[in-house]
């Protein structure tokens, strides 16, 4: 009787009420943690292009120490850069569990992720329309504000979907300090209490998310794109 | 009007620019030619100060330009005007947009840059295309675009680098005389920099020939062609290639015993078209005509022949009676041959 219902796990009619709010939690993780990585890691990504040697202001001290701290950030894998910081997560939320301390690794672990995304759309925006903006007579601002983020806004977008499909990855590992989402309840749920319900609808539905992503991604950087 | 003097760039220890000078009148049209590698488009990037010269002076309507601090040098290059080989159109953007960048940077209000735009896209015949991006363009029209954002800031100076190349010759052609209407109708000062000769014959008020970093040949384009020493006069107008391997009956090129073969010359206005036969009697000998080429090339007519005479005639009669109708004449050697042929 009791390994009857082991197997079966929650019935298909409770299994909404289960992952619904894992669902919104991972949304609400990766969104938060996406605002942070976007409003951080871009302007950065703009910094590191622009110190390095073709760049609007060559500064080879600042784009060492910029580099070198992106290249930090993505040499950890993201469950080791989780725990090694939980210190840091506790003085900045107050806590080491949960949604709010999954966020903190999250962004950090995204930042470097998405400035290297960044430098490289930026890098492939030809030389030559920096020079029509110089000759022009335009500031470096508006070089970086008209020329590199226009014509580098499709490669940034398609730098955006990759993070942001890296970022629910990041969010099931998260579940590992109780940070809920899907990912935390296919692990918990689903795999160690044998519930192949639950199992089966994250995994669905983590499985459609993503290609939605992509698929809006892709359709994003199209049409920006002439 | 476009003053450069002693304009030197150095990077490290090779000197890419060797103590330029080098002057352009308003209103007139400056083609600047050499082979790639000779320094032209360090020219260019030195002249519209991308890059800072290591020494010398750039002066524009008077005013120099390449020791401004960089706050000044951005008001200041808006006195140049650049068309970029290949346009270099930003891709997201129309064609009107691209030609309202610089009012941008400018700063200028709304409706006064899309006036501004409406008057340069249609002033370069773009206006039917301006909401059509770059890669809705040909070539021709994406250089015309090029050319009008070039003009947007209303600057004195044009400077075009290898506007015309990989165009086609008909493009090239209306590329070209829209230049000639910029200069013409609008007074606009212009710096070509080329490799294509045909764009010196056709627009170019003045040339100067770039070679390892210096200036080696500078003057109008009429003055060059009548230089018989010029390699610059050659390239403008080639000796024409004689037949040498044709075979059979013409095998005109070479001097035999009874016969020399003579190259002429001549860039004048004021060559009786009728020289040929003239001479013809004036020498009281028959005149074979072997090649030719007979153009118009800054405004003067200018021809390069090459033809067969008699060995008897005295060479100094003959050089002085082609000299009197305004043709220089001289014997052909071997080597003319060769380089007829390779050209």
């Amino acid at each position: 009787m009791s390994a009857h219902v082991v197997a079966l796990g929650t019935p298909w009619s409770g299994v909404p009420g289960l992952v619904l709010p894992a669902f919104w939690q991972t949304a609400e993780m990766v969104g938060i943690s996406m605002a942070i990585v976007v409003l951080i890691g871009g302007p950065l990504g703009f910094l590191i292009f622009n110190t390095s040697p073709r760049g609007l202001a060559p500064h080879p001290g600042t784009n060492a120490v910029v580099s070198w701290f992106a290249n930090l950030g993505r040499s950890l894998p993201f469950l080791v850069l989780m725990a090694s910081i939980i210190p840091f997560t506790e003085l900045v939320v107050g806590t080491t569990i949960g949604i709010q301390a999954a966020i903190i690794p999250m962004s950090l672990a995204g930042i470097p992720f998405f400035a290297r995304l960044v430098e490289n759309a930026i890098r492939e925006v030809p030389s030559e329309f920096l020079d029509v903006g110089r000759a022009s007579g335009a500031s470096r601002w508006q070089i970086i504000r008209s020329i590199q983020l226009t014509e580098g806004l499709p490669g940034i977008a398609a730098g955006l979907t990759l993070n942001i499909i890296a970022m629910i990855e990041y969010s099931a590992i998260a579940g590992a300090i109780g940070a809920g989402g899907l990912g935390y309840l296919a692990v918990n749920d689903g795999y160690e209490q044998f519930d192949a319900n639950i199992m089966i609808t994250c995994i669905a539905l983590l499985i459609v998310v993503t290609q939605i992503i992509q698929f809006t991604g892709d359709r994003v950087v199209r049409s920006l794109l002439h | 009007m476009i003053e450069i003097t002693g304009l030197t760039k150095r990077y490290g220890s090779h000197t890419v620019l060797d103590n330029i000078d080098f002057t352009v009148e308003a209103g007139t049209i400056a083609a600047v030619v050499g082979a790639s590698g000779a320094g032209k488009s360090t020219l260019f990037r030195c002249v519209n100060l991308l890059e800072r010269p290591t020494s010398g002076t750039v002066r524009v309507d008077g005013q120099e330009l390449a020791h401004l601090s960089a706050r000044e040098l951005r008001v200041a290059r808006r006195a140049i005007g650049t068309v970029f080989q290949s346009a270099n159109l930003l891709r997201r953007l129309t064609a009107a947009q691209n030609v309202a960048l610089p009012l941008r940077f400018l700063g200028l209000p709304e409706e006064e840059i899309h006036r501004r735009v409406r008057d340069l896209l249609d002033r370069v015949g773009m206006l039917h295309r301006a909401n059509h991006y770059p890669a809705q363009l040909s070539g021709g029209q994406r250089q015309r675009t090029g050319i009008a954002r070039g003009l947007a800031t209303r600057p004195s100076v044009l400077l075009a680098d290898e506007a015309t190349s990989g165009l086609d010759p008909e493009t090239t052609g209306s590329i070209l005389r829209l230049l000639t209407e910029l200069r013409d109708d609008l007074g606009v000062t212009i710096v070509v920099i080329t490799h294509e000769m045909d764009v010196v014959r056709s627009v170019a008020d003045v040339v100067a020939h770039l070679d390892h970093g210096r200036i080696v040949e500078f003057g109008r384009v009429g003055e060059i062609v009548r230089r018989s020493d010029s390699t610059l006069s050659t390239a403008l107008l080639p000796d024409q290639p004689l037949s040498l391997s044709s075979g059979g009956e013409f095998s005109g090129g070479e001097s035999s015993a009874s016969e020399v073969v003579w190259q002429l010359r001549y860039q004048d206005a004021t060559v009786d078209p009728s020289w040929l036969s003239r001479i013809s009697r004036e020498l009281d000998t028959d005149i074979a005509l072997l090649s030719g080429l007979v153009e118009t090339v800054g405004g003067d007519r200018a021809g390069r022949l090459t033809v067969r005479l008699d060995a008897r005639l005295a060479a100094e009669n003959v050089v002085a009676v082609f000299a009197a109708y305004g043709i220089h004449a001289r014997v052909a050697s071997a080597a003319d041959e060769l380089a007829g042929v390779s050209s």
